[in-house]
């Protein structure tokens, strides 16, 4: 699937996007496959509750599952307007 | 309805003209338009606005769509610029049209509570000193408890 990250997030892992083969079941299980790859993820990832997450492009939760998923994006709360 | 994201600079009246000239039967216009703020210290250069291509137009015509269905618009606007902007320069505006002012106006302020929380930009504020992403606040959630 592809993962993208935006603002903070993007920065701190040093790229826009990338392409994952992962077996993660949620939201969740991803983050703890990509925090156990680098120190990056790790340090983009550690508090969770300053994240949000994106399913195609819709916003979800990091306990919705992956099943059918082709995009997961990453970002800090959005700040429009 | 009419969504634009774009990157090129708008001219807010402008854009009131021709949505007001595009407006049949509607007898009240509320128009709001977001701008650059600087910061306290008043040494912004630049405000760099990053934004989600794609998600970013989905999730603004489902908040004006779900404004459509809640009061009896005769149309809306909402404008959204991303890239670099300078201080004073217009980021956004929403315009709505509507019978009578009230639906108008509860609209416009709809609008701009899901925009803040809900459509994917985030902004950097840009000083010679270094540069700071802007932090989403709780009141701009708690707020969308009202609708």
């Amino acid at each position: 699937m592809e993962v993208l990250y935006f603002a903070w997030v993007r920065e701190r892992i040093g790229l826009p996007k990338e392409r994952i083969e992962t077996g993660a079941e949620t939201v969740a299980d991803l983050v703890k496959d990509l925090c156990a790859r680098e120190e990056r993820y790790a340090a983009a990832f550690a508090d969770l509750t300053a994240l949000r997450v994106a399913l195609d492009q819709e916003l979800s939760s990091f306990d919705a599952p992956l099943a059918g998923v082709r995009e997961v994006a990453f970002f800090p709360p959005m700040t429009g307007g | 309805m009419r969504i634009i994201v774009q990157d090129a600079p708008f001219d807010p009246g402008e854009e009131l003209n021709s949505f007001v000239a595009a407006t049949k039967g509607a007898g009240a216009v509320v128009t709001f338009t977001g701008l650059v703020r600087d910061i306290a210290s008043g040494d912004l250069d630049v405000m760099e606005i990053e934004h989600y291509p794609g998600m970013t137009e989905s999730a603004l015509n489902s908040i004006a769509t779900e404004a459509q269905s809640r009061w009896a618009l005769a149309d809306v606007l909402v404008i959204h610029r991303y890239g670099r902007l300078y201080p004073q320069d217009p980021i956004m505006m929403v315009a709505t049209a509507s019978r009578h002012r009230k639906a108008a106006f509860e609209a416009a302020e709809f609008l701009m509570d899901y925009l803040k929380s809900r459509a994917p930009f985030w902004k950097k504020e840009i000083t010679k000193d270094g540069s700071d992403w802007v932090a989403s606040k709780d009141e701009d959630e708690d707020v969308l408890k009202r609708w």
